[in-house]
């Protein structure tokens, strides 16, 4: 903050001078108004020793960074996931070779029905379970916390994801994908195997999966054969599916993002959150209203009015959360992905919502296995902790809740596979998952007590990441 | 495959039971619930109508007869089963939506049935066909210590001498039988309890009185005491052999078949609460959208959507318990898991219900006010909330009883 200096002539009126520090006054105290800042509601007054407390604060900060000599890194903007407020362009954007028509493209079959009451996966879902679990296990937990606090997902992660088929698997099977048939429940065990590694590194490894499902869903001839061999071959470009936008009470049919049509093309404006590795992607998939109506649209990175801007959040931080801002964005017919009448955006937000419990079943139950030991092993009062009711209940409590949260997801992603309509059976989910999946998070810390508290154990992460379930949409697709 | 709908082969049976609760049970409900302790005659003729049923095979095994484990090997044991426990439990649902008390109350389905087709051997199976039998287990001094209970039972020649009191025994008073658990020496602990049939015409047994209740109270809830009460020893169910290391586990077996039937009940009155509140909601303007996030609904609608995934849970839980019984898969814990999300959903849902409705809900003059107060002894019999708690925290956490108590 540098204090605009009164200028003014020696014989300038007195009223003058008066007046214009009464101006700089004003201007300064309203820079110091609460409003929305600091986390302090705009209905906070400040009393005269209040205001004096601000402006010396303010001056000791501005002394503090000058005294240092870090002035000049601060206003240097580089981009980086751990830091919110710098903007840069986004990726250098890839070239696709256009091909195929603009007909409908390729659809994955429904699976059949055998009206048999049955919790068992097939053969193929296990046998790909069994694969993801091993990665969770081996490569995701261990290295969760770095990535955690690094905000980005290592490449050796990324890459093995890649290896294992990820980013194929909602892919048909005629489209160089591994699925025969629709892959909601697949996907649905696989995200939820992925999240018992790490939740923020399961969403960054799934986020490119999200939109090569979307396209082999929802795209034309053209855009499948345009975009999916890119993701079903071996270098993957990153890829955001984007929803969310960053205001109170969102609600993903009433976007502010808008499409307005030109020529045969379309304009974009608006701001996306809980973009996925915003700065690397090279493809987006963006909702926006278009004629009062909410669409998909495709846009490649590097195209004229993006810009991205790192926004770190309370958990989720390997996934290297950003936003996206659209400003005057061009792009022509062929980006708009899906129908115009809102059936297959409905379809992608109730799919995105499914993954997002399936991840809040998979941090479940790691937090359920973890306090499980835990409180086995822990000594207080002369016996382990476990022995305790107000202990053991409360485990017994996040099993039960637990498998609740986990029968709900199966239903609604079973019945995805099959082609039934299952806009109840999600929102069931999704409403069990995000409360149920919080308290978890919630219990999994206060089960270790204090040592719960500090990042030398995993739960304070989880509970970090399990806050995110009921709020986030998009990003993740099964 | 996973699928988790109701099996396409019993959607007729549930669809009958239904028609059943909905045009024999409803019209009766809330007489029954103002005439406490009067014999709910029309039972009779549902009853004699479900044995009909029972015996063209069409019920799939269902009603409290039908929780016996089929131990026939299975020609294709790979072969996923959907059979009598999931029968029985989705069909108990649907009489619960109906009215619970009068589900209690149906003749020849009594919890003794279940302890019988559980335990019993072929021959007595034979010879208990058709008995309407009550199960005793809890006494004035013991409840959920069922392993601690005071009731004793003397051989004496070919026979057995019981002696002890017994209360909250339901359908005490209308069944013609009552399986009494009872010790055969207290010293020797749970294993030597065991269950016997006595039936209701043995001079040496005594309805007492019938209690007054909170809620499903056209289910008679009586106490019974044995005084040199004589059964013949072919009457002990199982073998009267005082196992050490596993002779409570044959009496505690019944659980495990019974509890999801309690979870069932649970279901079934807590949804003719939701059914009923969304109608009256959406009468009122109010309609609940699943694609719309909560927070942007009208709180009612958000406080449904909560009451209705939380029931959806419960259920999907006790349809999984029943699932794993039919294809004999150990289901303690998730019978267990079951009972405790039922019970407890029963009362959130029911009680909420009352709240989303005011003064109308409240009236007797709908049955939401009923349906509150019948939901709550889900959640306390067959192992109340905190029971099931116990075993599950047990069998999560490798806990014996001694080291988690
Ligand atoms: C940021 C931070 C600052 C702190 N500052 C201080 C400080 O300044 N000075 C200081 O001395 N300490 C401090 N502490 C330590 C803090 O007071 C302890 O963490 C707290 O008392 C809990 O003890 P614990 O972590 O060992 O948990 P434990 O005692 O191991 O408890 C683990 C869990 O078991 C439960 N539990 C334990 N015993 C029973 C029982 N008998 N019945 C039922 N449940 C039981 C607990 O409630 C808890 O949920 C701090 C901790 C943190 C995280
Ligand atoms: C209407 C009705 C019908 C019934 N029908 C039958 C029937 O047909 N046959 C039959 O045998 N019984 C029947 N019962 C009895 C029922 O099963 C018992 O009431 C139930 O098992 C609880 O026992 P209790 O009432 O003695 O409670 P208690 O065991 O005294 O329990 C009191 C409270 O303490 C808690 N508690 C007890 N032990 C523990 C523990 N170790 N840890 C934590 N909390 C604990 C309980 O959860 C409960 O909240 C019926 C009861 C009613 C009201």
């Amino acid at each position: 903050m540098v204090a605009p200096r009164v200028t003014g002539t020696t014989y300038a009126p007195l009223v003058k001078g008066v007046t214009q520090s009464y101006i700089w006054l004003m201007s300064f105290l309203s820079s110091l108004r609460p409003g929305g800042r600091h986390g302090l509601s705009s209905r906070e007054t400040r009393d005269p020793i209040g205001y004096a407390i601000a402006a010396v604060n303010r001056l000791a900060q501005s002394d503090l960074i000058d005294r240092v000599g870090l002035r000049k890194q601060t206003e240097q903007a580089v981009y980086s996931t751990t830091r919110n407020g710098f903007r840069v362009a986004t990726a250098a954007g890839r070239t696709y070779a256009r091909a195929g028509r603009r007909t409908a493209g390729e659809r994955p079959a429904n699976a059949p029905s055998r009206g048999v009451f049955d919790l068992t996966p097939t053969e193929d879902e296990s046998m790909l379970v069994d694969v993801v679990q091993e990665l969770a296990a081996e490569l995701f937990r261990p290295a969760a916390a770095a990535a955690d606090e690094a905000c980005a997902a290592p490449a050796e992660v990324l890459a093995a994801a890649q290896e294992v088929g990820l980013p194929g698997l909602g892919v048909p099977e005629s489209l160089g994908g591994i699925m025969e048939e629709r892959s909601a429940m697949a996907g649905t065990l696989v995200a939820e195997a992925l999240a018992k590694g790490d939740m923020g590194l399961a969403v960054a490894a799934l986020s490119p999966g999200a939109v090569a499902t979307a396209l082999g869903l929802w795209g034309t001839d053209e855009q499948q054969q345009t975009y999916l061999p890119a993701f079903t071959g071996t270098d993957v470009p990153t890829a955001a599916l984007t929803i969310a936008e960053p205001t109170v009470l969102f609600d993903p049919f009433e976007l502010s993002t808008t499409a307005l049509r030109d020529g045969d093309g379309f304009v974009l404006d608006g701001v996306k959150s809980a973009v996925v590795r915003g700065a690397e992607a090279e493809l987006f998939v963006v909702a926006a209203m278009l004629d009062g109506t909410p669409a998909l649209f495709l846009v490649e990175s590097g195209t004229e009015g993006l810009e991205v801007e790192a926004d770190p959040s309370m958990g989720l931080r390997a996934a290297a959360l950003s936003r996206l801002h659209l400003t005057g964005v061009r792009v022509g017919a062929e980006a708009l992905l899906g129908d115009t009448d809102g059936v297959a955006y409905t379809e992608c937000v109730r799919l995105s919502r499914l993954a997002w419990c399936a991840l809040a079943v998979g941090t479940g139950q790691a937090v359920l296995d973890y306090v499980k030991d835990y409180v086995n092993e822990r000594q207080a009062f002369g016996e382990p902790i476990s022995h305790r009711q107000s202990v053991a209940f409360m485990v017994a409590d996040i099993a039960i809740e637990l498998q609740a949260m986990r029968l709900l997801t199966w239903k609604a992603a079973s019945r995805a596979t099959r082609g039934q309509d299952f806009a109840r059976e999600v929102a069931l989910a999704r409403q069990l998952c995000s409360e149920k999946g919080m308290r978890i998070g919630l219990d999994g810390v206060q089960l270790l007590g204090g040592h719960g508290f500090v990042k030398e154990h995993p739960v304070e992460r989880w509970y970090r990441d399990l806050r995110a379930v009921g709020i986030m949409e998009g990003a993740v697709l099964v | 495959m996973i699928n988790l709908e109701t099996p396409k082969k019993q959607a007729q049976l549930i669809d009958q039971a239904h028609q059943l609760a909905m045009n024999m049970l409803r019209p009766i409900s809330r007489k029954y619930d103002r005439a406490e302790h009067e014999y709910p005659k029309e039972l009779d003729m549902l009853a004699a109508l479900i044995d009909g049923v029972s015996e063209t095979g069409a019920t799939g095994g269902a009603g409290a007869g039908g929780v016996r484990r089929d131990e026939t090997p299975d020609k294709d044991p790979s072969k996923v089963r959907n059979g009598a426990n999931l029968a029985s439990v989705l069909s108990v649902a649907e009489m619960c939506w109906g009215d619970t008390a009068l589900l209690l109350s149906m003749p020849r389905q009594g919890l003794g049935n279940s302890a019988i087709a559980s335990v019993a051997n072929e021959e007595q199976l034979e010879r208990y066909k058709g008995t309407w039998a009550a199960m005793a287990i809890t006494e004035p001094g013991i409840g959920s210590d069922s392993a601690n209970l005071a009731t004793t039972a003397v051989k004496d020649g070919d026979e057995y001498v019981i002696n002890g009191e017994k209360i909250y025994v339901t359908s005490g008073d209308r069944a013609d039988s009552v399986v009494v658990w009872a010790t055969l020496d207290k010293e020797l602990g749970r294993a030597a309890i065991k269950s016997f049939l006595v039936r209701k015409n043995n001079p040496g047994l005594k309805v007492e009185r019938l209690e007054h209740k909170l809620g499903i109270r056209a289910s008679d809830t009586a106490a019974i005491t044995f005084t040199d009460c004589r059964v013949p020893a072919e009457d002990l169910l199982g073998s009267p052999e005082i196992d050490t290391k596993s002779g409570f586990a044959g009496a505690m077996a019944t659980f495990d078949n019974t509890r999801p039937l309690v979870a069932a009940m649970a279901i079934g009155c807590a949804r003719a609460s939701l059914d009923l509140t969304r109608d009256l909601l959406e009468q009122a303007g109010v309609t609940i959208d699943y694609d719309r996030p909560a927070e942007r609904q009208v709180a009612a609608a958000a406080k449904f959507l909560q009451l209705e995934a939380d029931w959806e849970g419960a259920q999907l839980l006790m349809m999984q318990a029943a699932w794993m019984a039919d294809n004999r898969k150990p289901n303690s814990l998730e019978a267990s898991m079951a009972k405790a999300k039922a019970g407890r959903v029963g009362s959130d849902v029911t009680l909420s219900c009352v709240q989303l409705c005011g003064t109308l809900g409240y009236s007797e003059g709908e049955l939401l006010e009923k349906w509150a107060r019948d939901s709550k002894i889900l959640d306390i019999f067959e192992g109340t909330q905190q029971i099931q708690q116990l075993i599950v925290a047990r069998r999560i956490l490798g806990l014996t009883s001694s080291e988690l108590k």
